[in-house]
């Protein structure tokens, strides 16, 4: 079968859109967030979207498969908050490594299916890393700026639980995204590094996706896109990219500065706009699409998807438009400093 | 709104599909903080601060010890203000504990933005102090130093961690035997470590940095004589050997022993440098804006510097000694710009919090204090108008979280030097008029249930809290129940909810409903990332009729307290904000569900009532088609709409305001002054070609959207143009427009017309593309596309100036200045297919067919309808003086299948290219 990297290598990859945005479609209530085993958990559960791997399967299966359907190459698993610090919010911190594991299994069930209706697409499974609630290069407490909530190696232990548990469910790369804070990231790509060897695991193609917060172009913790971009080489990363808090349009120069300077693979996969009056994402597909197609065609992008607001109709739309355009071309590498 | 002035004209970039060039990445090193350090090798020499290291500096030694980190941060400060690149931290001492010390002294860099900007080499004999300072930076920082001192298992395993970090390194040239004294075992040591690391740890060579041993010369012992010669050989051996490595070392060592004589040791640096630079040495830890120029040393100084490092005679050390005996060590004067420390207290006060500097704000607080009558004024006055700028810069995205952050701090400090005097003066209030004051009020502040987000609320807390506001923060997710049953029981003055997620806005609307329920009176405020004005009047505020006020952002929130909370000011206040709510309120609800569609041919009946019976079409002065080839771009250019110029490059403003804007106003001069010397060139050296075609022909509508085009040039065959017509339902007496409502019909025997046009200013575009990308040119090749899409649209006025003068001339007699033609203050349009009016683009088919475009201008169209050159318009001419500008808006089925039927597509087809503008889903 092809490798990612074949596959990258002959076309523009797409990877899905949100998951938060469909669930929200479902309008699910309280007693279906807890389904049987959680009825009596003691905190409200309500919004608690990862928990859905365990008592919903099925809508997570779903979602997945609209996706694949759309003419995703990659999904991302249902496990943007699946670690003990996350999911302390719940009072559910013990339930990490289980909800890795099975958001894991679902995704990858729905690709195969998908993989074997049509072997020539392989589809693959990205480990969704999310950013965390607690920052390591910010201090909560205004008047006292060298506070942390939490320690580097706290970071690492919950991340590496976390991989541990995707690695088991058997996904097929490993996703840090949503990065507002850079060492976070860091703390993820040493928790991966660490895990792939104590472990004696091959370790799996790592993607990397900053975000760029605001106009000033640089993501929340300070830093300017190259110097997250420099800040995260060591990972020696399958692809680096961008996703979420701007739409495709604000994205744009951020991504053709990243397709200057990145080595590896570039991705994006922008918000469905921004936000109206009322947080809603109201970005057409076809406008989407069209933003999309432009990065594609100025040859920024290997992978392009989505991130909040965008549904099926949004990968379907995108992998419409950018299915004859050839990828981006990765830099040549010298060792001479000529 | 100008049809023609779209910027996606640009996007389409379909030009670089096939013609992409790999890009070459050199093996540099890369070094980041805030923002990136790439050492190229034009760059002669990167300076590393050394000042904030306790072995080298008593007095940053003592403050570290002392814990007067603030100040210790104002070392590290002035060593990023007098030139240091790279930022060393050492905190190696007995009575440190270093890890701690580290960690902390990092963290606290981290919030100076001003400071952290730069890369941060991690400097300790201690490998756990290094790993503690390998846990605190985001950026890829440089690890000082590993060796093989201890063997080479030890630096194996400290290199590895060094690579899971992303850290570079510096490896001293020492091994089991110590260390490297000459030039052959210095460039042995450093070879072997290269091995090493680049053969067993996999580490990148363009990541090491050898430091080649810097010893004391001229110390009396003669061995020493020749150490920086052996230094400086050493460099150039092992820059060659491996290229793609690096050379610094401790540059202070080499003058030790005139240690106390400044200016002999600073002439020592210079000498020093300069030769071993030369040989390759590519960085150093120097003392950071006390580095003399070379050539501006005192002539004989340099010439004994210059025989004692080279080693050039036999006496070099007590000439220079004899020298150094003469020179009175004049203390030098840092440089920094203090011309602000002139300005008015309220200048000064500004400057500080804009800044984040701590320094002076005491002394000016209370200067400020001293001139203003109370003590709260300075707050509400100075301070806020500052934090206000704050807001202002970190909106407009001149300013990034960390610096509000930093500004915050410097308010809380100033505000610290007020708060006695601010309770001296209540108790005084209290005695003079007896009973109890209040304090300046209780606010709660929550991130609502659901939303973990909380670095907004924290900072609104921190401003209010400056203000002497007491705050009761409860964190984030915080329910309903846990924010009104804390209310109750703190009998808090005011509730502020703050959310970024979508799901929080319903929650605050739960909040609010809540508070009436529960019978609350205190006011609700709201902030956060999604909230909006809007938002807040239409779905929060009629749920609570206490006060529910949207707070834009933190700096805002004091003046919006400080009314709620001022029995006096609290009445108008509401009153007014209710009166604005109720406003948007309205306008909201008549827009949003008024949204109701015509059936098709209600909307056709309802079209623009043109009285044809009073109009008689101009025949233009020809028919058929008209070419203008590489038409004078300097008479174009007199055409040029410079705001979407402006708004290509993010900056926002009228022009020529925007020039002087007290924002981007600088940016924006400069970038204007770039683009107009850019645009003489093109002019003067023909870069761009620009060619154009027009074509008028009769043409009658003969159907409610369709026109018929019946050129009088056989060459030019006929053909029917398709409209598409809104079909929302409109106020009474308003029509439902088509473009094909401003031709006349064939019904009323008048002859009408309509004209077509397709310009160019993009012809030969490419080949300074070209080149600018071999230049690595991003601003220039940016600065030159944006200036052709000007140059188009100017063309575009400028042909549609003379079709409506001369060559169709239904307003000959027109006399418009640029701005007017700006404003389109002329009769007749020129809609483009494709855009609002009329957004089918395939439509442009048939223009470029009438106007034989390709062949005539050298534009061609994509596979997506897409225009090539991309600094290219086209559209119609309508000359009607009833034709306006719409936007089509969305349409029904009915339209879709009638349309459909009229292009001859099936359904599906239509509805592809109609799809942003169908009202029902697919």
């Amino acid at each position: 079968m092809k490798s990612l990297q074949d596959c990258a290598d002959e076309r523009v990859l797409i990877i899905d859109g949100a998951m938060g945005t469909m669930i929200q479609r479902y309008k699910l209530t309280e007693a279906d967030y807890r389904g049987t085993r959680f009825a009596d958990y003691p905190s409200d559960l309500k919004g608690n979207n990862d928990l859905l791997n365990l008592t919903q399967p099925q809508i997570i299966e779903a979602i997945h498969k609209e996706y694949l359907e759309a003419g995703a190459d990659i999904i991302e698993t249902n496990t943007f908050s699946c670690t003990s610090i996350a999911m302390a919010d719940y009072d559910m911190q013990e339930l990490a490594y289980e909800l890795n594991v099975e958001g894991a299994r679902i995704a990858k069930k729905a690709a195969q299916e998908y993989t074997a209706k049509n072997p020539d697409k392989p589809r693959f499974v990205a480990g969704a890393i999310g950013p965390l609630n607690k920052t390591l290069s910010l201090s909560p407490d205004v008047n006292n700026p060298g506070y942390r909530s939490v320690t580097f190696d706290e970071v690492v232990a919950a991340y590496e639980e976390q991989i541990k548990g995707l690695s088991d469910g058997g996904v097929d790369i490993l996703l840090i995204e949503t990065i507002f804070d850079t060492l976070n990231c860091k703390a993820a790509i040493f928790a991966i590094k660490k895990y792939f060897r104590e472990s004696g695991k091959p370790e799996l193609p790592i993607m990397i996706s900053g975000t760029i917060t605001d106009a000033s172009g640089r993501t929340l913790s300070g830093q300017t896109l190259e110097a997250f971009y420099i800040s995260v080489m060591h990972a020696n990363p399958f692809s680096v990219g961008l996703n979420c808090a701007l739409g495709g349009q604000q994205m744009r120069p951020y991504v053709e500065e990243l397709s200057n300077i990145a080595t590896c693979n570039v991705s994006c996969y922008p918000n469905a706009g921004l936000p109206n009056a009322f947080g809603e994402y109201d970005e057409e597909p076809e406008d989407t699409a069209c933003i999309i197609e432009d990065f594609a065609a100025s040859g920024f992008v290997n992978i392009v998807g989505g991130c909040c607001g965008t549904t099926p109709d949004h990968i379907r739309h995108i992998a419409e438009h950018v299915k004859r355009i050839k990828p981006r071309q990765r830099p040549v590498l010298t060792r001479t400093l000529a | 709104m100008s049809v023609t002035t779209l910027n996606d004209t640009t996007t389409k970039a379909d030009a670089t599909v096939n013609d992409q060039q790999r890009r070459i990445i050199p093996p540099f090193m890369r070094l980041s903080g805030l923002e990136p350090l790439v050492i190229r090798p034009e760059a002669n020499f990167i300076n590393i601060g050394e000042r904030t290291n306790v072995t080298g500096s008593k007095k940053f030694a003592r403050l570290i010890r002392e814990g007067h980190f603030e100040e210790a941060l104002s070392v590290a400060r002035q060593q990023v203000e007098s030139g240091a690149q790279i930022l060393d931290v050492n905190m190696d001492d007995a009575l440190l504990d270093g890890e701690k010390a580290m960690t902390t002294y990092l963290n606290l860099l981290a919030a100076e933005p001003d400071i952290s900007r730069i890369p941060v080499m991690i400097d300790s004999s201690k490998f756990s102090v290094i790993e503690a300072g390998l846990k605190c930076v985001q950026g890829k920082c440089i690890v000082n130093s590993i060796s093989l001192k201890e063997g080479e298992e030890k630096f194996i395993e400290h290199a590895e961690i060094c690579k899971a970090f992303g850290a570079a390194v510096v490896v001293m040239a020492f091994d089991e035997h110590g260390q490297a004294d000459t030039e052959d075992k210095r460039v042995e040591f450093s070879h072997r470590a290269y091995k090493i690391l680049t053969e067993k740890v996999n580490f990148p060579p363009e990541d090491i940095i050898f430091d080649l041993n810097i010893f004391a010369i001229a110390t009396g012992i003669e061995e020493h004589n020749n150490y920086a010669v052996e230094f400086i050989n050493a460099t150039r051996r092992v820059k060659e050997l491996m290229p793609l490595t690096k050379v610094s070392g401790g540059v202070s060592n080499v003058s030790f022993s005139f240690r106390g004589n400044e200016a002999v040791r600073e002439a020592m640096h210079s000498v020093f440098l300069y030769h071993a630079i030369k040989a390759g040495m590519d960085m150093g830890i120097v003392n950071a804006g006390a580095l003399q120029i070379y050539d501006d040393i005192e002539p004989q100084l340099r010439e004994l510097c210059e025989d004692a490092i080279l080693n050039r005679r036999e006496d070099a050390t007590e000439r220079l000694i004899t020298f150094a005996e003469t020179v009175k060590a004049k203390g030098k004067t840092v440089e920094k710009d203090e011309s602000w420390r002139l300005g008015t207290v309220e200048e000064r006060l500004s400057h500080s919090l804009v800044n984040g500097i701590t320094d002076y704000i005491e002394a000016d607080t209370e200067e400020a204090r001293q001139k203003y009558p109370r003590p709260l004024d300075v707050i509400e006055g100075p301070l806020m108008d500052g934090m206000n700028i704050v807001g202002d810069l970190f909106g407009s995205g001149k300013m990034f979280l960390p610096q509000v952050v930093k500004s915050a701090r410097v308010m809380k400090k100033s505000v610290a030097v007020l708060t006695p005097f601010i309770e001296e003066e209540k108790l005084r209030m209290q005695a003079e008029h007896g009973g109890e004051i209040k304090s300046a009020g209780k606010i709660l502040l929550a991130t609502v249930k659901g939303d973990v987000h909380d670095i907004g609320k924290n900072i609104v807390g921190v401003v209010l809290a400056c203000n002497g506001y007491e705050i009761i923060d409860l964190g984030v997710m915080v329910p309903a129940e846990k924010i009104l049953q804390t209310a109750k029981q703190e009998q808090v003055d005011i509730i502020g909810l703050s959310g970024l997620i979508t799901p929080s806005l319903d929650e605050m609307v739960h909040v609010a409903r809540e508070m009436k329920r529960q019978q609350f009176e205190v006011p609700l405020i709201i902030g956060g990332a999604t909230t909006s004005r809007t938002h807040t009047a239409v779905k929060i505020a009629p749920e609570y009729q206490h006060g529910v006020v949207h707070v834009l952002d933190a700096s805002r929130s004091v003046t919006v307290t400080g009314s709620l909370l001022n029995k006096a000011l609290k009445k108008n206040f509401l009153g007014d904000l209710n009166q604005e709510y109720n406003k948007l309120n309205e306008s909201f609800r008549n827009k949003k569900p008024v949204k109701q569609y015509l059936p098709f041919p209600v909307a056709q009946e309802n079209k623009t009532a043109i009285n044809w019976d009073n109009f008689t079409p101009v025949r233009p002065a020809f028919t058929g088609i008209k070419k203008f080839e590489n038409y004078d771009l300097g008479e174009i250019a007199k055409y040029i709409d410079w705001q979407p110029f402006f708004i290509s490059w993010e900056l926002h403003g009228k022009f020529p305001q925007i020039l002087t804007d007290e924002v981007v106003g600088e940016q924006a001069t400069n970038l204007y002054n770039d683009a107009q010397a850019m645009l003489k060139k093109i002019i003067a050296e023909k870069w761009l070609g620009a060619n154009a075609v027009i074509g008028l022909y009769p043409a009658n509508a003969i159907a409610a959207d369709t026109i018929q085009v019946t050129p009088e040039q056989s060459e030019i065959p006929p053909v029917k143009l398709e409209f598409l017509r809104q079909q929302i339902k409109k106020a009474p007496g308003q029509p439902n427009l088509s473009l094909a409502d401003f031709i006349a019909p064939a019904a009323t025997g008048k002859q009408d017309y309509i004209g077509g046009f397709a310009v160019t200013a993009g012809v030969g575009i490419e080949k300074w593309l070209e080149k600018f990308k071999e230049e690595h040119d991003d601003y220039s090749s940016i600065m030159l596309k944006a200036l052709a899409d000007r140059l188009a649209e100017a063309f575009t006025e400028l042909m549609h100036e003379r079709v409506r003068k001369e060559f169709w001339g239904y307003a000959s007699a027109e006399h418009l200045s640029n701005e007017e033609l700006i404003k389109e203050s002329y009769m007749g349009i020129r809609p483009a297919p494709g855009y609002p009016a009329c957004p089918e683009h395939t439509e442009k088919y048939k223009l470029f067919d009438l106007l034989n475009a390709t062949e005539n201008t050298g534009i061609t169209l994509t596979e997506s309808l897409a225009m090539y050159p991309a600094a290219s318009v086209s559209g119609w001419y309508f000359a009607n003086p009833e034709a306006k500008y719409f936007g089509l808006g969305k349409i029904e089925k009915d339209q879709v299948e009638d349309y459909a039927q009229r292009k001859g597509w099936t359904i599906e087809e239509a509805e592809k290219w109609l799809r942003p503008n169908l009202e029902y889903d697919m």
